[in-house]
């Protein structure tokens, strides 16, 4: 058995296509691409195709990662030139390798992800300034989500603003991406009083550990 | 009016709002993105349900292929959005969109909507507003896109008739050519008369493009001498006193007195690039047409009447567009579609090419439409489906009476050992499909149903025991346009409730048995818009007004639209539904046919009444009037594709006379 390594790019219409369609959408592609996709045993046979890390719906991605199984030896750049030709107009392969079969599961490697923000609006820059501070020197940051309390200080390991020439400003940020501590851009962003729909946020790098 | 990048900067602001923003945004493999400016004819095609439904409609996608396949033209989609989105586009002001180029659907030449049923009719008049476009044809003017429909609920299209500039009757696949071919020599005219417009034909920037199009008039004046093509505003209807139709009659001379459907002789090869969504819909799957047309004869039957004559496609044909298909999607459902399987005449050969082809392949085949005979359930076992979603038969009717008069005769014998057969070969569940409200219907006769479901499933628990389960889908007929039951009255609502409570009573007691049914208000929706005429179109107009859209969904507002709607112009719902049809009763679809004789549909009707039994007009023609109209295209397309006889007469030109009907 063979296990590739996928780094892809999600962007444009394919940003508002979510987590389990995303996986639909690999198996559908494997199989225009006619690779041999090793399938799970039992009544339901599933593809073994596993992403990374979920992308929340209308971001968009230039480091998404999946590990898919194959059932035969192809050569890299075959499998690549073969998925490029089958895939939507949004999602582009950048990178194919082939990792050691007994590597632990992708998303368990995940430790961090990295994010920018683009905001659509002018913004006051030293109101901003000043609210990044803040958040990076506080202690915790208790919020809620879905009626669960929870602290978002923690979970932010970097915050900046980057100069950015227009009039807009762009945010950068590294949050922890572990299973069960999983910090969420969106929030951040509401921490910062900035309206989500004024936001064009973009994962730029996932963090794995190892 | 906006540009691509103003509505998808707005749209960005808005998408995670709404449940499911993929429906939106299109960037689907096998869409047809075309540069904007180097084509002539920009053609928005429209299915009026969500994206869900619409994205896999295969007329849609027929024509979607033909028109992107011409270089001189190119072929986009929209569909109706749901209620959030709506409300957020319009506060908006984002206007309707077509998904390829994001472009308003005001600034395409032509707009073609699929009616396939007539609950889509409010969506339609709402996906108008919703582009800025007048809902009205009469309120159109050069600036506008033309407006067309075609679709089965076209075979009656006068209830739409204050909305679409045209209709297409019958099969678009040539017709649509037609259609762009008049309208691209009619814009070369129009710039050849006024040099100036000529230098801005060539780049059709929206704006520009518009000062150039011809009059309007002109162009419906050009669409009405298109065989098949019905512009209903050149044509006037008289009414008598009691309100039923008294005649018809063209206006001008390039309007047809009888507008008689387009029927392509030979099919065009079949899609194979579906557009494959990014996000789940109802039916994922690759579906290939194997015939066209349905030779049964089933009285209640608006499509079995409506498209004939049959067509078949080779097996080869089949299994390539099949494989090919499934390549280019990667989908994993194969659907092998047609009115009634079992009639395809190779569908032994076929059955087993598709099972060696997709052998091992991870993919489900379903072959809808299968006889009630042991054969069918030989064929499903080689196309090894899934035991799991059951095995389908629509019986129709329960008593020898009911089968004679629907013609679909099929002994309960032959019910019985088939699905004995079934739940022995290892299915659990049987779905058995009915149809209450057939003409002279009594509840005598829906107890035949509950009866023959518990015997069913008696017979299958003595073969496999308490696993053994049935669903029994109970729908509510309506009488048709252009069909035997034409002139019979439908059920009321008392009648239905009354017949669905006793399936209830009957049925419900079994946990085995699982029973669904349509709403009487669905239904009576339905049967009022099938064979409405033109008056109608305002009881629309003010439903739409009033709320009323989605119309085939729970969530879409019904009778509270409707009833007030019918009562603000006067006019009496019962006329519509039950009423029993005057035998020289001229109906408001009289001047459009699907080729098929009203005089024959009348005798059919009789013998229905008589309980005579039709068979299946391949073992003997019984004159339909398909083959009097179409007898050109037949010499030319002699041999085994068409189920019709050969016709070997001389060339004689045939002319709409023939159709002459009672009443006529
Ligand atoms: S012409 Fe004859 S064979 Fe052809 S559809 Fe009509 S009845 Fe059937």
């Amino acid at each position: 058995m063979l296990r590739i390594r996928i780094t892809f790019a999600k962007q444009g219409a394919l940003r508002y296509t979510g987590h389990l369609d995303l996986h639909k959408l690999w198996e559908r592609a494997a199989r225009r691409a006619d690779l041999p996709l090793a399938y799970s045993q039992g009544f339901h046979p599933q593809p073994k195709i596993s992403l990374a890390s979920a992308l929340p719906l209308g971001f968009s991605s230039c480091c998404e990662v999946l590990d898919l199984r194959l059932n035969e030896e192809m050569p890299l750049d075959e499998i690549g030139t073969r998925l490029k030709d089958n895939l939507p107009g949004g999602i582009q392969v950048l990178n194919v390798e082939s990792v050691d079969e007994r590597a632990p599961a992708l998303q368990t490697q995940v430790v961090s992800a990295e994010y920018q923000v683009n905001l659509t609006e002018a913004v006051d820059r030293s109101d901003l300034k000043r609210k990044v501070n803040e958040i990076m020197s506080a202690e915790s940051l208790p919020r809620e989500r879905r009626g669960k309390k929870y602290d978002l200080r923690p979970l932010i390991e970097e915050l900046a603003l980057t100069p950015s020439e227009e009039r807009g400003a762009k945010v950068f940020m590294r949050l922890t991406a572990r299973e069960g501590a999983t910090g969420r851009p969106e929030e951040v962003l509401d921490a910062l009083g900035i309206p989500a729909d004024t936001a064009r946020v973009e994962r730029t790098r996932l963090l794995f550990s190892s | 009016m906006l540009t691509p990048e103003q509505i998808e900067s707005k749209l960005d602001r808005i998408l995670l709002k709404v449940e499911k923003p993929g429906r939106y945004v299109g960037g689907e493999l096998n869409s047809c993105i075309k540069d904007w400016d180097s084509v002539q004819a920009k053609v928005a095609l429209i299915f009026p349900d969500i994206y869900d439904i619409g994205v896999s409609n295969v007329g849609l996608k027929i024509l979607y292929d033909q028109i992107n396949q011409r270089d001189d033209a190119l072929a986009e989609r929209a569909y109706a959005p749901w209620f959030d989105m709506e409300d957020l586009m319009r506060a908006n002001e984002i206007p309707l969109y077509a998904l390829e180029s994001k472009r308003p659907l005001a600034c395409f030449d032509l707009i073609g909507f699929s009616l396939p049923y007539e609950t889509l009719y409010t969506n339609a008049l709402n996906i108008l507003d919703l582009s800025g476009i007048p809902v009205r044809s009469a309120d159109r003017d050069e600036t506008h896109p033309i407006i067309i429909a075609g679709g089965h609920s076209t075979m009656n299209p006068e209830p739409m008739h204050a909305f679409m500039d045209a209709f297409v009757i019958g099969e678009g696949e040539e017709v649509i050519h037609d259609i762009i071919n008049a309208l691209m020599s009619l814009r070369a005219h129009s710039a050849k008369q006024s040099p100036d417009n000529a230098g801005l034909l060539r780049r059709g920037d929206a704006s520009t493009s518009l000062s150039a199009r011809p009059p309007r008039n002109d162009i419906l004046r050009a669409l009405a001498a298109i065989p098949g093509v019905y512009v209903p505003k050149f044509y006037e209807v008289a009414y008598m006193d009691d309100g039923t139709v008294s005649h018809i009659e063209p206006t001008i001379p390039e309007a047809p007195k009888i507008i008689t459907k387009r029927m392509v002789a030979k099919l065009p090869p079949p899609p194979t690039k579906f557009i494959v969504p990014n996000i789940g819909i109802v039916h994922n799957r690759v579906s290939v047409e194997i015939m066209r047309g349905c030779t049964r004869g089933c009285r209640f039957c608006h499509a079995g009447m409506i498209t004939r004559p049959v067509r078949e496609r080779s097996v080869q044909e089949v299994v390539d567009a099949a494989d090919e298909a499934i390549r280019s999607t990667g989908f994993e459902e194969l659907a092998l579609m047609s009115l009634s399987s079992s009639d395809y005449t190779h569908v032994k050969e076929l059955v087993d090419a598709i099972s060696k082809r997709f052998e091992g392949r991870k993919l489900t085949i379903s072959l809808p439409s299968l006889r009630i005979e042991s054969v069918s359930v030989d064929l499903m076992e080689k196309l090894k489906q899934h035991r799991s979603g059951g095995f389908t038969l629509a019986p129709e009717a329960a008593s020898e009476r009911m089968r004679r008069i629907i013609n679909k005769y099929i002994p309960d014998e032959d019910i019985i050992n088939t699905t004995r057969e079934i739940y022995r070969r290892g299915w659990t569940t049987v779905k058995l499909y009915f149809m209450i409200g057939h003409p002279s219907e009594t509840l005598k006769d829906v107890q035949a149903i509950a009866d023959l479901c518990k015997r069913v499933l008696d017979e299958g628990r003595k073969v496999i025991g308490w696993k053994a389960k049935l669903h029994a889908g109970v729908s509510t007929f309506v009488p048709k346009p252009q069909t035997p039951f034409q002139w019979v009255s439908c059920d009321t609502r008392e009648n239905i409730l009354e017949k669905q409570a006793l399936l209830k009573r009957e049925l419900f007691k079994d946990k085995n048995i699982k029973l669904s049914w349509t709403k009487p208000d669905d239904t009576l929706l339905e049967a009022w818009l099938s064979r409405g005429d033109r008056k109608l179109a305002e009881v629309i107009y003010s439903a739409w007004k009033n709320g009323a859209k989605f119309d085939a969904w729970d969530e879409g507002r019904k009778h509270e639209a409707w009833i007030p709607a019918f009562a603000e112009h006067g006019l009496d719902p019962a006329f519509y539904t039950h009423r029993q049809r005057r035998t020289d009763e001229v109906f408001p679809w009289e001047h459009i046919t699907a080729a098929v004789r009203k005089n024959f549909l009348f005798q059919d009707f009789r013998m229905s009444l008589e309980g005579q039994i039709r068979v299946d007009c391949r073992l003997n023609c019984f004159a339909c009037g398909i083959l009097p109209t179409f007898a050109n295209l037949r010499r030319e397309n002699p041999g085994d594709a068409w189920k019709c006889p050969d016709v070997k007469s001389p060339n004689k030109s045939v002319v709409s006379e023939q159709l002459t009907v009672v009443g006529g």
